[in-house]
């Protein structure tokens, strides 16, 4: 049987901001546990929640940014369960009226296609604490730190139809968010984390399948492996004529396997109902509009601007819009050198290819993108050929001088000086009797493969500093 | 709208709220008494009537993004039952 995966994804987003959502709290990672936690977070009789001024902004910027209605009057609800890391016995949350409604984005696979997802809503919601469960004598241990931190819960349409595709949307999430700046986006430290909604039904079907929910998978990697194996275990239940059934699950990632939660963990009665400490949150269009003018050149925006200003292909034109930095950092590299097509292939195969080999960011890059510009510059004016800029380039990397000092210093400049090459190349000629037989013999489809011979000889000659234009046409009027 | 004993044992556990047996039948006549109350209050013809969730019709003021809380770890695990190395401790939640 033919299956199709069904795929619907929650993905909590921890916004950006100093302070928590409900306290004046500071939300910064890796404090010493509990040094961040408030009377607020910790529950203490009495506290009150206020709201933060700036989470309500970043979630109506991402409603801006996946083209969503914005929820004009939000309300927020209590979502009942206990748990020790959750001091009130009930999270904050948005049910019946969310701040950021129904949206949708456009989707870029591996193949060049796209695809457009559907966004359900998005909805501000408060953090839990931290429960570290090892080597208390018996007892678990509470961090309340991260309790309060602001989420955005962002709730796709099962629209997505594969691992490629899960992986696909969140790395769109993921750029769409840091052009934002609504969040550090940091999977490592938590701030996106992802619940994923998987079904199947037999390929050509319409009616969905019983899902299972894997909660909780932090790395775009995990999300992938967790899809598979979760597949995998379906299509066998259902091929052996078994049910699924609905239920929470966690990836194990040392053991690349789902795992059902136990029942105690699964809270599946959580009585909303609304917040009464907190009153309608209502917004004006006249604010909404502010932020509409203040948002920035957004990802899907940029790489449709590099494909006509820049004549990039869609397969590079998205690699280089992937953060804010690297796209600034390739567009001062063509305003430095002129060239969008060069420049693109710079930055791209060399530039990150160091940059992930040394596993940096862009903004540690030891070459700036003017520097690289100019070294790009040297290329075009056919001081030296590509392959001794990738030299040049090396040495850039390794901290030594500009490109034009390095190029001096080392004596790399292209030879076009005629009468040098022409030495080169006789001595070439020379040097390779045979081949200058066997190539006079050729018919000219096989002379266009043998000449490639003697530049590469006249290329070594000269430590590849002959200029390969001039080489070509020296061959071409000697080998008569 | 009367309600039966296994809700209240649900409601009871959900709320983590220990009900002895025989107290049961006596919560479930109270609190049948008390949706009563809510069903009267059902009857009531509210169509094209907005919830009203504030008297004055107020809305949520915004606070600004700024940290205005110090750390007081010092004074509140001080009234903790249990904490060790800056976390509280509380009875194992899982095994």
């Amino acid at each position: 049987m033919q299956w199709e995966t069904v795929i619907g994804l929650e993905v909590h987003l921890q916004l950006a901001t100093r302070s928590k959502i409900f306290s004046g709290s500071a939300t910064d990672f890796g404090a010493e546990p509990n040094t961040q936690a408030s009377a607020v977070d910790l529950a203490m009789p009495g506290m009150l929640p206020v709201l933060n001024e700036q989470a309500v902004r970043y979630a109506v910027m991402f409603g801006l940014g996946i083209d969503a209605h914005i929820g004009m009057r939000s309300v927020f609800d209590r979502k009942n369960y206990f748990y020790p890391d959750l001091p009130k016995g009930y999270q904050i949350s948005q049910f019946s009226d969310p701040i950021v409604g129904a949206g949708q984005f456009e989707i870029q696979l591996e193949d060049g296609s796209s695809k457009q997802i559907g966004i359900t809503r998005a909805h501000l919601e408060e953090d839990a604490g931290k429960s570290l469960h090892e080597d208390f004598h018996g007892m678990s241990g509470i961090d309340l730190n991260r309790a309060g931190t602001p989420l955005l819960e962002i709730v796709s349409e099962p629209d997505i139809r594969s691992a490629a595709e899960a992986v696909a949307y969140l790395k769109t999430l993921h750029s769409l968010v840091t052009y934002l700046g609504i969040s550090d986006g940091n999977m490592a430290e938590g701030s996106m984390r992802c619940d994923i909604n998987i079904s199947l039904r037999p390929m050509g079907s319409e009616k969905l399948g019983t899902r299972a929910e894997i909660k909780n998978v932090n790395s775009f990697r995990f999300v992938e492996r967790a899809i598979r194996h979760e597949f995998e275990r379906q299509a066998d239940i259902l091929e052996s004529g078994g049910r699924i059934v609905q239920e929470t699950r966690l990836y194990d990632a040392d053991r690349d396997e789902t795992r059902p939660m136990r029942s105690k963990e699964v809270a599946n009665d959580y009585r909303y109902f609304p917040e009464p400490d907190l009153l309608p949150v209502v917004i004006d269009e006249q604010y909404v509009a502010e932020i509409r003018k203040s948002l920035p050149e957004l990802p899907a925006d940029k790489r449709q601007r590099f494909i006509e200003q820049h004549q990039l292909s869609a397969y590079d034109a998205g690699v280089l819009v992937d953060s804010p930095a690297l796209a600034d950092y390739y567009e001062q590299v063509v305003a430095a050198c002129g060239d969008a097509k060069i420049a693109a292939n710079w930055v791209q195969v060399e530039l990150r290819g160091q940059l992930n080999k040394n596993e940096l960011a862009i903004e540690a890059s030891p070459v700036s993108a003017n520097s690289l510009g100019q070294l790009i510059t040297r290329i075009l004016d056919n001081s030296i050929s590509g392959k001794i800029a990738k030299q040049v380039f090396e040495a850039m990397w390794q901290g030594e001088d500009s490109a034009d000092e390095i190029i001096e210093a080392r004596g790399l400049k292209q030879v076009s000086d005629s009468g040098a090459l022409e030495a080169m190349v006789d001595q070439v000629i020379a040097d390779n009797a045979a081949q200058v037989t066997q190539f006079l013999e050729a018919d000219d489809g096989k002379r266009k493969k043998l000449v490639g011979f003697f530049v590469g000889q006249v290329m070594k000659v000269s430590k590849g500093q002959a200029n390969p234009q001039m080489v070509n046409k020296l061959l071409a009027e000697k080998l008569k | 709208m009367a309600i039966e004993q296994d809700e209240i044992e649900k409601i009871a556990e959900l709320a983590r709220i220990r009900i002895a047996d025989e107290q049961i039948g006596e919560v479930a006549q109270r609190i049948t008494r008390i949706l009563d109350m809510v069903d009267q209050l059902q009857a009531a013809d509210t169509a094209g009537v907005e919830p009203m969730a504030n008297p004055l019709d107020a809305v949520q003021l915004l606070r600004a993004d700024t940290v205005t809380e110090t750390n007081r770890r010092e004074a509140f695990q001080a009234i903790a039952p249990a904490v060790e190395d800056g976390l509280y401790l509380v009875p194992k939640v899982i095994d």
